[in-house]
């Protein structure tokens, strides 16, 4: 029917349909939304989600929502692990697997792009919100509605790419869309349109996170905390979101430069006309790199925390650990090249990357030995972070390792883009990055919800995914080396490699165990909740500031902001006989909650969803939609209510029953 | 946004606009290394005019004079904005801050019929890599003086409606920033792009 | 504090220089290059000097840079902003440079190419 008015733009009803693989993976979707929305209406919960947890605007609220997200998106991409691993198994000599080739490239770019975007981006800035207010002693971060911002535009960009399986296809061009495979002539579909715009709003909410932890570390710190009294977390996250802050421009841009050549005909990475496809390369690694780091500098900052609080013993070498933070945050911008040795520069540049990244290995090996010197004499207790943090060092230093090889040109030549190379990543950052986080997760629990979790389940968990990923990726050392290029669909039998990606696959088998496990200790602590409160709100003789606080903290995180003067601020109070002085309580005043970040978030998916199927009035509607937000939200001249000292005083006194 | 009185040792007025403008020009920092990757590129592709023509036969420098003294006076009557902003004198303010407007919808009008000139000799971004890099590092550039003039707007009927207050004092401080920042910014693209191009660079 | 600065110490004269130090400059600049009164490398460096020196001008005089009470965050993120800059543009051209020489895709080599065979 013509309607004069171009509706759906390139959609049609075609594109659900994309065979008995995906309608698998549609039907689940559906399935878990609508029991959400089940036990929701059952529940009568609908108002308390929208009041007490979407609007809100409390970055402890945010913490949870983005772990939330991120969790579930971890199940998405190991979905698409242990089909990568079965295909790989099984496609060998005269069988083809049980994916189509299209569909298996399809199956690790989403793998490769949810994993990094939404499940590591979302555990880091998960933690950063749930614990660095409360580590610097403040009450909020900097800007609490850009703050939640942040989290909806992530929120967008996981449920476009998550639209992807639904409706159309996603890019079949690897986590990184190299061009011309990801240009209009070679991807002329809807999957690079989806991977730029889910990334793209997604990595505007990141950038808008950088400044605003930037400036919330540096402005709102507790009277007293000067940087170098600041936890090693904190310092950490600095780094991380000092890399953000210059990082994530250069993606906007190469996101953005494809886009245009996708949808205006332009010619930056085009093959012809003067495109130049290697700028792509150059431009997507300048700030590829960086983002590596981004990821792992807050885990390193979790390891100091965990290994500190867990070997009875201050952290060793504090300065030095600061100092090892911002030469990696420094040489992280000078040493992209490395991703591509391969594409052709001469000796010269080559060599100069080459030592580069060399040199970041150093740093990197001063902060572990600073953690193992912390545990050296310490009363070490081997609860579950502590075991994510030796089963890090296991595997992060042999990935480390690797990586120095993969430093040096010549060998690059050798094992750029095998299976050596997926190995040592994998290991970086599964070791290094989700370890990191694991271990961040299950520290802070109690302190976040309430309630410790269950031990035995939490050590059954690890066993199953430290063992399970090594026996997951050793083998991929091995097949590197002789020969085995990654993203392979089929392979040769007479090469003898498919015993070894059996044991791989048996490997990720027990890594879902694991992951079944962390999914029953979570039911189970929860069950078992009332008998495990944190009853202190310091269930691990802690040392710094965040345990200075009941389990959950109030809304306000701290009644009185009490000048600090020393490192490990709460060690300090615990262990000096301070007079505890009858302060008296004070007007505190916090943000108000508001759904404009939700809508803002909306309108960006419809800019999204509207690029990729071409339909140009709903991408309008987007574009005067979040300006209409914007100017709603700055004629608001009340965003905040408060709290009176007398009502202050009241929660205290709530809490502090709790704990009698 | 606010922050509660600590221990009585700075006020919340100072440490509200602290924390604002420290956020603020961290925000134009990162669009700086924005602007650096688009010039990068335009760095790396602009000899690349796939036998069209180059900057040297389209630019046309006593266009870009006057559309550059016209930014440039912009520059500076948003400063004089500010300096009315100081004193809370309101009918200055709206003033100066309506000489701002005009003169960056009339920049806006002339590189609009600068790139219109080009599309229509077919010399458009779909011509040549180095052609989309000019059209894409100016157009950006005009893209943030269409946002900063939408702001510039909404400030003014601020100023109107509800007069100088001290939110629109303080987002008028940041807007001044932005705008600045625009034109050093322009700084940039009048010399590499167009002097340089002319130079045969 | 700061607030305090800016209010006493910021005055007309900052802009009136600031804008008539940038007008020059750019004046020059144009009649340098409209007139090709020197050689192109020299042009360029001359270019170059006067925009840099624009740059710091208006950031002095017209974005108050420097005038913050310690600590001086605005001067530590803009100076490594300064450098991601020269590192990202510096970098880029060095790494791109090198690859379209030796993997024949410099323009030359396109337009040498074209030539031998006649068109593309």
């Amino acid at each position: 029917m013509n309607l004069g008015i171009d509706l759906l733009g390139r959609l049609t009803v075609h594109a659900l349909f994309n065979g008995p693989i995906v309608a698998i993976g549609q039907v689940t979707m559906v399935l878990v939304a609508l029991a959400a929305a089940a036990a929701l209406t059952y529940f009568k919960r609908w108002r308390w989600l929208w009041k007490e947890w979407l609007t809100s605007l409390d970055p402890k609220r945010i913490g949870v929502m983005y772990l939330v997200v991120a969790f579930a998106m971890l199940l998405r991409g190991i979905s698409d692990a242990a089909m990568i691993r079965l295909q790989q198994a099984t496609s060998v000599g005269t069988s083809h697997g049980f994916l189509s080739s299209d569909h298996f490239q399809q199956v690790f770019s989403a793998h490769g792009s949810i994993m990094i975007f939404f499940v590591g981006m979302g555990f880091m800035f998960g933690l950063i919100n749930l614990i660095v207010p409360l580590q610097i002693g403040a009450r909020d971060v900097a800007f609490p509605f850009i703050n939640a911002l942040s989290f909806w535009l992530f929120v967008a960009g996981m449920l476009l790419i998550n639209t992807s399986l639904m409706i159309g296809d996603f890019s079949a061009a690897g986590w990184l869309a190299y061009p011309p495979l990801s240009e209009l002539k070679y991807s002329p579909g809807v999957g690079v349109d989806y991977w730029i715009w889910s990334l793209q709003i997604a990595g505007v909410g990141s950038l808008l996170s950088g400044i605003n932890f930037t400036t919330t570390i540096l402005k709102m710190r507790r009277a007293g905390m000067t940087l170098m009294k600041m936890p090693m977390f904190v310092w950490s996250v600095l780094g991380s979101m000092s890399l953000v802050m210059f990082a994530f421009p250069i993606l906007t841009v190469t996101l953005a430069l494809l886009a245009l050549d996708r949808s205006l005909g332009m010619h930056f990475f085009t093959a012809d006309f003067g495109g130049n496809p290697m700028m792509y390369v150059n431009l997507i690694w300048a700030w590829g790199h960086p983002e590596v780091y981004i990821l792992i500098l807050p885990a390193f900052g979790v390891f100091s925390e965990v290994v500190a609080t867990f070997s009875r013993k201050r952290l060793f070498g504090y300065t030095s650990m600061v100092w090892a933070i911002w030469a990696i945050v420094l040489l992280s911008f000078i040493v992209w090249l490395h991703h591509f040795f391969t594409m052709g520069a001469g000796a010269d540049v080559n060599a100069f990357f080459g030592i580069m990244t060399m040199i970041i290995a150093v740093p990197t090996g001063v902060k572990l030995f600073n953690w193992l010197f912390t545990m050296y004499r310490g009363r070490i207790k081997f609860a579950t972070p502590m075991l994510w943090f030796l089963g890090f060092v296991v595997i992060f230093t042999i990935g480390g390792m690797a990586g120095v090889l993969l430093a040096i040109p010549p060998a690059d030549f050798q094992l750029h883009n095998s299976l050596f190379l997926v190995a040592h990543f994998h290991m970086m950052i599964v070791g290094g990055v989700l370890f990191g986080y694991f271990a961040g997760l299950t520290y802070w629990f109690p302190k976040i919800f309430g309630f410790t979790l269950h031990e035995g389940l939490g050590k059954c968990a690890f066993w199953c995914w430290a063992g399970g990923f090594v026996l997951a990726f050793t083998p991929l050392y091995i097949l590197g080396l002789m020969g085995a290029t990654r993203r392979l669909d089929h392979y040769d039998a007479s090469l003898g490699w498919q015993p070894l990606f059996i044991v791989a696959g048996v490997g990720v088998a027990i890594v879902i165990a694991g992951i079944g496990f962390q999914v029953l200790q979570l039911v189970v602590s929860v069950i078992q909740r009332k008998q495990h409160l944190d009853s202190t709100g310091d269930p691990w003789n802690g040392r710094t500031l965040e345990w200075a606080t009941s389990s959950p903290p109030p809304a306000y995180n701290f009644a009185h902001l009490t000048p600090v003067n020393s490192r490990d601020a709460f060690w300090e109070s615990k262990h000096t006989k301070a007079k505890k002085s009858e302060e008296e309580y004070e007007v505190i005043s916090l943000p108000k909650n508001t759904g404009i970040p939700i809508y803002i978030a909306a309108f960006a998916f419809c800019i999204g969803f509207a690029f990729v199927w071409h339909i140009t009035w709903l991408g309008l509607v987007g574009v005067v939609g979040i300006l209409g937000c914007i100017i709603i939200r700055s004629n608001d001249e009340h965003p905040e209510h408060d709290l009176s000292a007398a009502r202050v005083e009241k929660l205290e006194k709530i809490a502090k029953r709790k704990y009698a | 946004m606010s922050e509660v009185v600590t221990t009585g040792q700075n006020t919340p007025q100072i440490e509200m606009t602290d924390k604002t403008t420290l956020g603020f020009w961290i925000y134009l920092m990162t669009d700086c290394v924005l602007f650096a990757s688009l010039f990068a590129t335009y760095a790396v592709l602009h000899t690349n005019t796939f036998g069209g023509p180059s900057g040297k036969e389209l630019f046309n420098l006593s266009f870009v004079l006057i559309e550059t003294l016209i930014l440039l006076t912009s520059s500076f009557s948003c400063g004089l904005t500010i300096l009315a902003v100081r004193k809370r004198n309101n009918a200055l303010a709206q003033t100066w801050l309506s000489v701002t407007f005009l003169l960056g919808i009339l920049f806006l009008l002339l590189e609009l019929s600068e790139f219109r000139h080009l599309v229509v000799e077919g010399n458009s971004w779909r011509r040549s890599g180095f052609l989309s890099a000019y059209f894409t590092l100016v157009g950006t550039h005009g893209l943030h003086i269409t946002a900063g003039l939408l702001w510039l707007a909404v400030l003014r009927w601020n100023l109107l409606k509800r007069g100088l207050t001290d939110i629109t004092a303080k987002r008028l401080t940041m807007f001044s920033l932005f705008w600045h920042f625009l034109d050093l910014i322009w700084i940039f693209i009048f010399s590499i792009v167009y002097l340089f191009g002319v130079i045969g660079v | 504090m700061s607030k305090q600065t800016i209010e006493t110490t910021v005055s007309s004269r900052n802009y009136v220089v600031g804008f008539l130090g940038s007008l020059v400059l750019t004046i020059i600049a144009f009649v340098l290059v409209q007139h090709h009164m020197f050689s192109k490398w020299i042009l360029v460096w001359m270019v170059a000097i006067l925009a840099g020196s624009q740059f710091i001008l208006q950031l002095i005089y017209f974005m108050h840079l420097g005038r913050e009470p310690k600590p001086r965050w605005k001067l530590a993120v803009f100076i490594f902003m300064l450098g991601v800059v020269i590192i990202v543009v510096a970098g880029s051209l060095w790494i791109m440079t090198n690859l379209n020489y030796r993997m024949l895709n410099s323009p030359q080599q396109i337009n040498r190419y074209i030539q031998s065979q006649d068109g593309l």
